[in-house]
């Protein structure tokens, strides 16, 4: 027993001169004394964490007593004293002189309208449908595990937004690859002509990123772009038979337009900031000057003047008779705002990365875009993802402003919905607002808390 | 294989210049592409000019800056210069700038008080501080500032008592539905000459700053700048307010059946912004505060107390200036932020640049372009100076490395 709890010091002390032996010679540490009550357990804690000082002291009952000015007040409003059930103002208004908490019933009763908007109820199914599809991209692009994460990317960037257009609005989403094919029937013979220098030129372009011989890369190309014509022009005549009717976007609404409004910025606003970025830093001084341009001019004025300029603005330079779709115009200001300060985070991550990765890949005689796509951009955007996630955040919450040009986004529901004189009772706002806060909340705090297991985990890999 | 050599005749060996086809030579694949590019934007903006033109005389929509001095014939319940409904959108303009510039001076003052304490609690080791601080921070950056502004308008302020049950402040003040009146200070005859010796107090406290931190570099003596500071900004002038018979007097609002005279009124619409700016506002500061006091390193604060040196002049002397050229750049984008969001006045109807010029005088006119090209402007302006200031302070602070 004795050997086993010190052996060292024993063994070492002990052993030549067996004299010092007596009993009253302590041959091993005294085992240690436990920490005073006061400072292990909760009373430890409470001690270390809250009244270390006087001054500490004072804060936490300062601390204290705000927590208990406003939280209890909260819960009071938001449960306790809340109205679950009704239908219609007289549940909530105040009984006895004194005024009921939240009005969830309100809530409950128009969430549908929150959701959907004036989208037609019995289609209701296409945009329940669109948020599944969402979320399996979602989960796809984000979970590490995920199988096969490669046709994920393919299915989120390409497949999914042609998907959700067809689904919503019920429209053709190929159709515009008619449009070379009605030109050659037509009278656009010039047009036809620039259509086949296009093709020639895309497989010459095609061969030369391959470095292949060009010659059967231009049939190939030439022939590939025929096909998806003709392939187009059959979808459009096999369309009509699917049978998804047409639902303007004046009726679309509510959730559903944030969240199409936020999903199209996501994802056009991320390869537009990249190209602006690789702009900036080009050594091309015309491709500098216009990124830097675009760059500075849109960071330096207000979300709401570039979306008045997409407003009103944006119909006065096309020609006459070219229709915009509102939502269009304000999914053109919102993602050009976006892609703006995109371009800033990207560049930062250029920024990062030490020069000799850029020599290294020149050394490799890799060109422009390959040493970009292979060794430059990879790296960038890793370190950038936490940046690039907070953009997204901002570009979410952004997506509030359209209420201002009159685009019906959910915020514009919830102040539609609650001055509605059938729910017209006196927390009926706070309660719209507070659904309104906890719905924005939880998209913004997913991202942000993806945003930080992010960086943690990219910051294990640089530990030593 | 050997086609690829005939192609390539880089590989041929020989001094003289290999000939590579054009499309190969990167350096004249870039000037053909930035012309391409040039050709591109300038198409396109030539045409986006030539159609606006178009539809503009089609629509007999006027252009130019000629609207500039029309009748505006519009009110502005908030202004801090004359306005009159007889006035012109020129004026009408000013005035919604000068309210803009307002909401941003005041917002970015308190914004950074309120910020900064946050910030510093955040790294509080006070649990309930710490956590309290943190919930704040998560609650308001997850949530956009629009649902935030409407909040206090809409929920908060509308809820305020009518002008008839007035609530009473303390001091003559009351709070109503249509803003807080508090009573007006009327400057006397010698009101000015206080004035004049504040000015003084300001001028004797900054060269006597100056002195002192010579003085400490000469000698290492250090003066109490503060306690002459405080005496000279606000005691010297208290003392000549009183000792000149307190030269100011008060008009008190005046709380009628229906409206209430006299005083100053602060309306609702400018409280609601303002205070939807500042703790938006102060979430972000926050969070850049944090970082800034993080990036010092521990050593650092080490190595102070290792010298000798107490808590306090840690803090003031290491910690916050090393602190201050990491957290400045954040700071300022904050700010610019702050003055960029100010801008959602619209919404709730504070009359600010935007409201008034890029709202009322653009339905007014319909000479969209004009109207947003100068709003537009007036942004990038502030933007502009700013980063130059900015960048002046960066490089007085910036690290001189070898």
């Amino acid at each position: 027993m004795e050997e086993n709890l010190a052996p060292g010091a024993v063994a070492g002390q002990t052993a030549p001169t067996g004299a010092l032996a007596h009993a009253y010679v302590q041959n091993e540490p005294m085992p240690p004394l436990p920490p005073p009550a006061s400072m292990v357990g909760i009373v430890g804690w409470l001690r270390q964490n809250l009244f270390s000082s006087i001054g500490n002291t004072v804060l936490t009952i300062v601390a204290f007593l705000l927590a208990l000015w406003i939280i209890p007040g909260f819960i009071r409003f938001l449960l306790t004293d809340a109205i679950w059930t009704g239908a219609d103002r007289d549940a909530c208004l105040a009984k006895d002189g004194i005024l009921p908490g939240a009005c969830w019933a309100f809530v409950k009763d128009r969430i549908g309208f929150f959701i959907y908007g004036f989208y037609p109820v019995e289609e209701r199914w296409r945009v329940d449908l669109f948020f599944v599809l969402g979320a399996i991209g979602v989960t796809w692009m984000l979970w590490l595990k995920a199988p096969r994460r490669d046709i994920g990317m393919i299915y989120f960037l390409i497949a999914l937004p042609l998907i959700v257009y067809a689904l919503l609005s019920g429209k053709n989403p190929l159709a515009f690859l008619t449009y070379p094919y009605d030109l050659f029937k037509g009278e656009g013979l010039v047009l036809g002509i620039l259509f086949a220098i296009l093709f020639f030129l895309t497989g010459f372009l095609v061969a030369r990123a391959k470095n292949k011989d060009v010659g059967p890369s231009i049939i190939a190309g030439s022939a590939s772009l025929l096909l998806l014509t003709w392939g187009g022009k059959a979808i459009a005549g096999i369309w009509p038979l699917i049978g998804l009717s047409y639902v303007d976007t004046a009726k679309w609404g509510g959730l559903m337009v944030t969240l199409v409004v936020a999903g199209v910025g996501i994802v056009a606003s991320l390869p537009l900031g990249i190209l602006l970025a690789l702009g900036r830093r080009s050594k091309l001084p015309v491709v500098k000057f216009f990124s830097v341009l675009f760059i500075e001019f849109v960071r330096g004025v207000p979300l709401i003047t570039v979306l008045f300029m997409a407003n009103t603005m944006l119909p006065l330079f096309l020609p006459e008779g070219v229709e915009f779709d509102k939502l269009l115009r304000a999914l053109v200001g919102i993602g050009l705002f976006a892609s703006a300060y995109m371009a800033e985070v990207v560049r930062a991550g250029l920024q990062a990365l030490p020069k000799g990765q850029y020599e290294g890949a020149m050394a490799m005689g890799l060109g422009y875009w390959q040493m970009m796509r292979l060794i430059v951009l990879p790296q960038a955007l890793k370190v950038t993802i936490p940046n690039i996630v907070n953009t997204y955040i901002g570009l979410f919450k952004d997506t509030s402003l359209l209420l201002i040009v009159g685009i019906f986004d959910f915020l514009k529901a919830i102040e539609t919905a609650r001055i509605d004189p059938q729910w017209a009772a006196p927390t009926v706002s706070p309660t719209g607002y507070a659904f309104a806060a906890i719905v924005y909340w939880f998209f913004c705090y997913g991202m942000a808390s993806y945003a930080r297991a992010t960086e943690r985990r990219l910051s294990a890999a640089d530990k030593r | 294989m050997s086609s690829s050599d005939n192609r390539d005749p880089r590989f041929a060996g020989g001094a003289e210049k290999p000939r590579v086809a054009f499309w190969n030579d990167p350096e004249k694949r870039g000037y053909l592409f930035q012309i391409v590019l040039f050709l591109l934007v300038g198409y396109l903006v030539y045409m986006a000019g030539y159609n606006a033109v178009d539809n503009l005389q089609k629509q007999k929509i006027a252009s130019g800056f000629g609207f500039w001095n029309n009748t505006a014939g519009f009110d502005i319940g908030q202004r801090l210069i004359s306005y009159e409904t007889t006035s012109t959108y020129g004026r009408a303009f000013w005035v919604g700038l000068l309210n803009t510039l307002l909401v941003a001076v005041v917002g970015i003052f308190f914004a950074t008080i309120l910020g900064f304490a946050i910030g510093v609690a955040r790294l509080s080791k006070n649990f309930l501080v710490n956590k309290l601080a943190t919930i704040y921070v998560e609650l308001i950056r997850n949530t956009p500032l629009l649902l935030q502004l409407l909040f206090w308008y809409n929920a908060v302020l509308k809820a305020l008592p009518d002008v008839k049950e007035s609530l009473a402040l303390p001091g003559g003040a009351f709070l109503n539905t249509r803003g807080l009146f508090f009573p007006e200070p009327v400057p006397g005859d010698k009101f000015e000459a206080v004035m004049w010796i504040l000015a003084a107090g300001l001028v004797g406290y900054f060269a006597f700053g100056r002195w002192a931190k010579k003085r400490q570099a000469a000698t290492g003596q250090q003066s109490p700048v503060l306690w002459v500071g405080l005496g000279l900004i606000v005691g010297l002038p208290l003392l000549a307010f009183f000792a000149l018979g307190m030269p100011l007097s008060f008009n008190f609002p005046d709380l009628g059946r229906f409206n209430i005279r006299g005083g100053v009124q602060i309306y609702p619409e400018f409280v609601a912004l303002t205070l939807g700016l500042v703790i938006y506002t102060a979430a972000f500061i926050a969070e850049a505060v944090r970082a800034g006091i993080q990036a010092v390193s521990k050593g650092q604060t080490e190595a102070s107390y290792a010298l000798g040196l107490r808590p306090g002049p840690t803090l003031n002397l290491v910690v916050i200036p090393q602190a201050m050229r990491v957290i400045i750049p954040p700071l300022t984008s904050q700010y610019l932020n702050l003055t960029k969001n100010s801008s959602l006045a619209v919404a709730i109807g504070y009359p600010d640049l935007v409201q008034v010029f890029a709202g009322t005088v653009l339905n007014q006119t319909g000479q969209a372009v004009e109207v947003i090209a100068i709003t537009m402007a007036v942004y990038l302006t502030i933007s502009l100076v700013t980063s130059l200031g900015m960048n002046w302070y960066n490089a007085r602070k910036a690290l001189i490395e070898r």
